[in-house]
């Protein structure tokens, strides 16, 4: 069942959760965020305290706390619903990790398709700047925080942390080797906390009501609630905030989706899976977290719908690893291959598989390290082979 | 630093913290391959060749970016790596034109290499060929080529030209499998690329190559070790030879230039294949030059020279050595006009660069060389150029000096009449008129006396003549100093704050400084500086007097000067005179000689009839050419020995076909006193001779009788009568050069001077008053003119414009005029323009640029057809005889 915090109509006031924060010592700010148990909710996951705490700890007078904007996943759109309504929230969420880690400046990287909400967060930041809670010297406590709004040039690996790094320093979005990360080495070479937009904005509302409440928020072992953006055959698309760990049939229904032949979990860079898997939770043990889900019924041939997902990848690399540059055209042409009848068994894919296996472990970032699911997934799943030189599109096989 | 305990492979090591999981691997003795590291450049980890499986880990990390960790257990050769190594190879052999049959890199590239170990042939290659259209190969540089289809997109060139060469030209265009390596302005030969090569030498692949071919598969090419031919940094070079023609060279990965080298190093030495080499003696028979044999030409040498001086005495013969030969040669030629000829005039033209710096640091420190080593620039932190474009006349000097200021944040201070590409890295850029050093220097002096940021330690316990100094500099307060220079005050006061509060500082400087009448005092005021704040006898330190010539150093060490014999031992000191003369068996006489303008005063007085010149071309070098000219005219007899007819050849009696530097084995002494060997790569062409077997002829025509049996031979008794070079053989410096002084056998050379005690005692400081240059700017001449070098050419011309890809980077001569006077006079950039002075007149083409001020002119003087040194000034400096190049007034005007 939908589980509205993030997106409940009753709100606390802005910057209620950061006055309550500045009451705090930063420790124990940190320390509440560790104990919520929350988790990035960009995708990756990395426990969102155990960051700040790493970050809190580098030594460096010259601190920043980035947010990462840059919603480019296909299929993702929540954090567009979060900065549309709740700037202010955000702000605040990264004023608190400000506070925490000792930083002053945070930056709002945002991705060039979502430019038009510039205005929106510029208006934001005013508001709360014009009532005290960004600016120099917040709320008379002596903590000083500034906002800046970068906009990206479209590229989709800058979605990638150390890609936006270097994109916000006014280079090429080429990730970097890591280590070091960016909470040691970050923006300008300073410890730099980055998570995402939906992070952020859950901040305020762990520090309001504990760590505790947002942790039994989620399902089991998970924490808190997590926001899906649904679209592709359903009947009502939209974002949906569920528990963590709900299974992906609940989301299925509140979106109405009745004829189910893959599901899409996570983005392009997910896991496409069957019906027979819909009982799986959402979790950042089970079904990929990020935000994207997507639906493909029966009619849809699902080889099409990973030629358009490889044909992204190729498009979207950086180029800088081997693996990902040369790899994702050589799974291109094999998609190419499948489609046009070329490959008889999946036998004949060995080698593809074998790549596949490698991009996961060699690429230099989780671009590459991905892009090789929805093919795994989709040519052993969805694609039915014939030695008569014809391939079908094998629905539920 | 503590150990990290590893275990590679099931055995245990310990390694340094901060070790790479590749350097773990390399000091274990495991090799990993890998494509896009190299160990001079920063690691990137893009090829993925070099993963390793980490136990815990998920992924299959780069060994060459990933630290190694306490107990972490590393396997350079599991099954996952085994087959993601595979699979990465097998990517990169997909996207690749494998053309390697007729692939300049065959056998010489990497990728290739790493094929063949893992076996994969073209029926075992696991992917089709990802690359549908082969892009056209960029040709549009003169040197170099880039050909995309056999890029591996490594980055190294990037990474080399940005991290090694500071020059940052190269970039990753594009993204993904449409990556590619460019300039980012449409063609290659569109950019700021100097064509120094840097990527080719680190290039994997046959991607980057040669622009022209070396015609011959690498494998059947001969490599030899030498020495560059240039200038004097002294870069070594792997020559490739092939059928007795240099087919291309590369920089060798050893002191002092590390495997870099600029586009001269690297593009400039087909000369010696060219087909208008001298090949047999010439003698001039009713006016003409025509060919003799050797014995011909040797019998008629000692016949007229010998006959000159039984007719006029010693002294009215006179020689020229040179600064492009070897130590061994420039010994024997001083050792044959002493000994076998018995005069002292014997110099070369390092009285027209540095003759100021051996008389001035000889003065204040007591040895005239570079102090400290190019090396040690890297880490200063604070250089102070001045009178060096180094970028132009020391490329890989400069490249040492942008690695400090990039790498290592030293602070540059750049001071200069011209805004140099120094200027682009600098922390300050003062801009002096013309002339006007002495009282920069002085005002900086000032600066630091007046706030008391000398080194009052230093000067107390290793230096004399403190007091007088100051007393002189006191009167140089930054407001008298901008009127004299035009250096704003306020940027005195921050020059010499920071070269002052730097914990350690250093200045190069160039011929800016001793191409004056007042050279001297410039090197002396340098030395003032240098020593009022403690800067000398200190790594990283010291006063570093960059040597023009490939062995100019070494020239002036072995004796090729009128009042010193080898090692700088006076000709005055009866002492000494007595030793040289124990040593060769033959009285010496007791008369200082006579310098390189000198002579050329005494040839058209007559003193001078009999002139020996062994490589240099004083028709294009030497100051006010009208008056040279008319001196070789009126030279009773003139030998000359060369690879080329050159200006002055044509002016000969007798010429003498001489080998080029490929085509012998010696020595040169590079601008770190860094003795080096020149090995022979090439037969010589025709009867070309080294130049010591030809003295050793001609020696022994005049009845002194020279032999040896090598040019190691020579340098042996090189080393029994120069105690600076006392320790030096040929054996011992087979891979790396020794630098002076080396007393004996066990020593290891110097690395810098004056450590501990300064060479004379103590430290002299002189006071140095300000003298106006020689001609100032007036009515008739409003303009300044200076004279210097560029990086596509060397000195005379005689090599580099024989290469076709310098002239295609620079075809012929011109003049820097700033875009207001252009405007001003009505001329057109790249059009023509008349300059002259009070000595003569050239026409040129006008080249419109900031780079000079209003109101200056700069002229390179390479170009015979547009000769700068028609115009320069022969006044001299009083003591070092040097004329002053850097000024002269001049007019311009339309032609």
């Amino acid at each position: 069942m939908e589980k509205k915090v993030l997106l409940s109509e009753e709100q606390p006031g802005f910057g209620e959760g950061l006055l309550k924060a500045l009451a705090m010592e930063p420790a124990e700010v940190v320390k509440t965020v560790k104990d919520s148990g929350i988790r990035g909710r960009g995708g990756a996951g990395f426990p969102a305290g155990l960051k700040w705490s790493l970050a809190a700890d580098a030594s460096s007078n010259v601190k920043y706390v980035v947010c990462n904007a840059d919603e480019g996943e296909p299929g993702t759109f929540k954090d567009r619903v979060l900065i549309e309504n709740y700037s202010r929230r955000l702000f605040e969420g990264m004023a608190v990790a400000g506070y925490a880690i000792g930083s002053t400046q945070g930056i709002v990287y945002l991705r060039a398709e979502y430019a038009y909400l510039v205005p929106v967060l510029e208006e934001a930041a005013g508001l709360s700047a014009g009532e005290g809670f960004l600016g120099e010297n917040i709320q008379g406590t002596g903590f000083s925080f500034d906002i800046e709004i970068r906009v990206g040039a479209g590229a989709y690996v800058c979605g990638e942390e150390t890609a936006l790094l270097e994109s916000l320093e006014g280079r090429a979005g080429l990730p970097r080797n890591k280590p070091p990360y960016p909470v040691s080495s970050g923006y300008l070479g300073k410890p730099t906390v980055i998570n995402n937009v939906e992070t952020f904005c859950a901040i305020p509302h762990i520090i309001l009501n504990g760590a505790e409440w947002y942790f039994d928020l989620g399902v089991g072992e998970c924490s808190g609630t997590k926001l899906f953006s649904i679209s592709g055959d359903v009947e009502r698309p939209g974002v949906y905030e569920l528990p963590m760990g709900s299974p992906l049939e609940e989301l299925l229904e509140l979106a109405g989706a009745d004829d189910v032949q893959a599901v899409q979990v996570g983005g392009a860079s997910g896991r496409t899976i069957a019906a027979k898997d819909l009982g799986k939770p959402l979790s950042f043990k089970g079904l990929p977290p990020g935000g994207s889900v997507i639906v493909f019924d029966s009619s849809v041939e699902m080889t099409g719908v990973l030629e358009n997902f490889m044909e992204f990848f190729v498009h979207e690399s950086c180029g800088q690893c081997t693996p990902c540059r040369e790899g994702t055209p050589q799974l291109l042409k094999a998609v190419e291959a499948v489609m046009s009848g070329a490959v008889s068994s999946i036998q004949e894919l060995d080698d593809y598989f074998t790549l596949a296996r490698v991009m996961k472990t060699t690429s230099k970032c989780g671009l590459g390290q991905t892009a090789a699911n929805c093919f795994v997934d989709i040519i052993t799943g969805f694609t039915e082979f014939h030695g008569d030189g014809h391939h079908h599109h094998g629905g539920d096989a | 630093m503590a150990g990290i305990s590893v275990k590679i492979d099931g055995d245990d090591y310990s390694v340094p913290a901060g070790s790479t999981i590749l350097d773990a691997c390399l000091e274990a003795g495991i090799d990993i391959p890998r494509l896009c590291h190299h160990e001079k450049l920063e690691s990137a980890g893009n090829c993925r060749v070099c993963i390793v499986e980490v136990e815990g880990m998920n992924t299959l990390p780069p060994s060459c970016v990933t630290p190694v960790a306490e107990n972490m257990v590393i396997s350079t050769q599991s099954p996952a790596v085994s087959e993601a190594r595979k699979v990465m190879v097998n990517l990169l052999l997909a996207a690749h034109n494998c053309d390697c049959l007729v692939c300049e890199a065959a056998g010489n590239c990497e990728l290739q290499d790493l094929a063949y170990e893992l076996g994969i042939d073209v029926r075992s290659r696991m992917f089709e060929n990802s690359r549908e259209d082969l892009e056209p190969v960029d040709r549009s540089s003169p040197v170099l080529q880039y050909d995309p289809s056999k890029c591996i997109m490594c980055t190294r060139c990037i990474r080399a030209c940005r991290d090694i060469q500071g020059k940052g030209i190269l970039a990753a265009l594009h993204r993904g499998a449409e990556m590619t390596v460019g300039t980012g302005v449409s063609v290659w030969n569109n950019s700021a690329c100097d064509g120094c090569g840097e990527c080719i030498q680190v290039c994997p692949t046959g991607a980057l190559s040669e622009k022209e071919s070396p015609g011959v598969r690498s494998w059947e090419m001969e490599k030899v070790r030498t020495s560059c031919a240039y200038c004097g940094v002294g870069c070594q070079l792997d020559m490739w030879v092939h059928d007795n023609k240099l087919v291309k060279v590369e920089g060798a990965d050893i002191e002092p230039n590390f495997g870099s080298t600029c586009v001269k190093g690297r593009f400039g030495h087909t000369f010696v294949n060219r087909d208008d080499r001298l090949e047999t003696p010439l003698i001039r028979r009713n006016g003409r030059l025509e060919k003799a044999t050797w014995s011909e030409a040797i019998a008629l040498v000692a016949e007229k020279i010998g006959g000159i001086r039984d007719k006029y005495g010693a002294d009215a013969i006179a020689g020229l050595c040179s600064a492009k030969v070897t130590n061994e040669e420039n010994y024997l030629f001083q050792k044959m006009m002493r000994a076998a000829i018995g005069t002292n005039s014997v110099d070369h033209c390092a009285r027209l660069c540095h003759a100021s710096t051996v008389t001035g640091l000889a003065a204040a420190f007591g040895s005239g060389a570079m102090t400290n080593s190019i090396a040690e620039l890297e880490h200063a932190k604070c250089i102070l150029v001045t009178g060096s474009n180094t970028t132009e006349t020391h490329p890989v000097i400069a490249t040492v000096i942008r690695r400090a200021v990039r790498k290592h944040g030293a602070k540059l201070i750049v001071v200069d009449p011209r805004r140099i590409d120094l200027v682009k890295d600098a922390a300050l850029w003062l801009r002096q008129k013309n002339g006007t050093d002495v009282a920069w220097l002085n005002g900086m002096m000032n600066v630091i006396i007046s706030e008391n940021l000398q080194d009052t330690a230093f000067i107390e316990g290793k230096t004399a003549g403190f007091e007088e100094m100051r007393s002189v500099v006191e009167l140089f307060n930054p407001e008298m100093v901008e009127k004299i220079t035009g250096i704003p005050g306020e940027k005195i006061v921050e020059a010499a704050r920071i070269f002052a509060e730097a914990e350690v500082s250093s200045i190069v400087y160039s011929m800016g400084i001793t191409q004056h009448i007042t050279g001297t005092d410039n090197v002396l005021s340098v030395a003032n500086l240098a020593m009022l704040t403690g800067n000398v006898g200190r790594a990283s330190s010291g006063v570093n007097p960059l040597r023009g010539q490939n062995n100019v150093q070494g020239a002036c060490d072995v004796g090729g000067l009128p009042d010193v014999y080898p090692g700088y031992q006076k000709v005055a000191d009866p002492a000494n005179r007595k030793k040289f003369e124990q040593a060769w068996g033959k009285q010496l006489s007791p008369d200082n000689g006579l310098t390189v303008m000198e002579i050329i005063d005494s040839l058209e007085t007559g003193k001078v009839k009999g002139l020996i010149i062994m490589g240099e071309n004083p028709m294009i070098s030497d100051p006010n050419l009208n008056h040279a000219e008319r001196a070789l005219d009126s030279a009773e007899f003139l030998v000359v020995s060369d690879i080329f007819l050159t200006e002055t050849a044509e002016k000969a009696d007798v010429v003498l076909p001489a080998a080029s530097f490929a085509e012998k084995n010696g020595t040169f002494t590079n601008t770190e006193r860094r003795v080096i060997l020149v090995r022979k790569a090439l037969d010589a062409p025709g009867e070309a001779r080294s130049d010591w077997q030809i003295i050793c002829d001609l020696s022994t025509a005049l009845g002194y009788p020279m032999s040896y049996g090598s040019s190691s031979e020579i340098m042996d008794e090189i080393a029994e009568v120069t105690p600076i070079y006392g320790g030096i053989h040929h054996d011992r410096i087979q891979e790396v050069g020794l630098q002076w002084p080396c007393a004996d056998r066990g020593h290891p050379g110097t690395m810098y001077l004056h450590k501990g005690k300064f060479k004379r005692g103590m430290g002299q400081f002189h006071p140095v008053d300000f003298i106006p240059p020689a001609e100032s700017p007036d009515s008739e001449y409003p303009f300044i003119l200076s004279t210097g070098r560029i990086l596509f050419h060397y000195h005379t011309g005689s090599m580099t414009r024989r290469v076709d890809a310098l002239n295609e980077f620079v075809s012929g001569a011109y003049a820097e005029i700033h875009p207001e006077d252009v405007r001003r006079l009505g001329l057109v950039d790249g059009g023509p323009v008349r300059i002259s002075t009070r000595r003569g007149q050239i026409e040129t083409t006008v080249k419109s640029t900031e780079m000079v001020a209003e109101g200056s002119v700069f002229v390179p003087f390479h170009f015979a057809e547009s000769a700068a040194n028609v115009l320069t000034n022969d006044s001299l400096d009083p003591v070092a005889k040097i004329p002053e190049l850097k000024v002269a007034a001049c007019q311009v005007s339309r032609v």
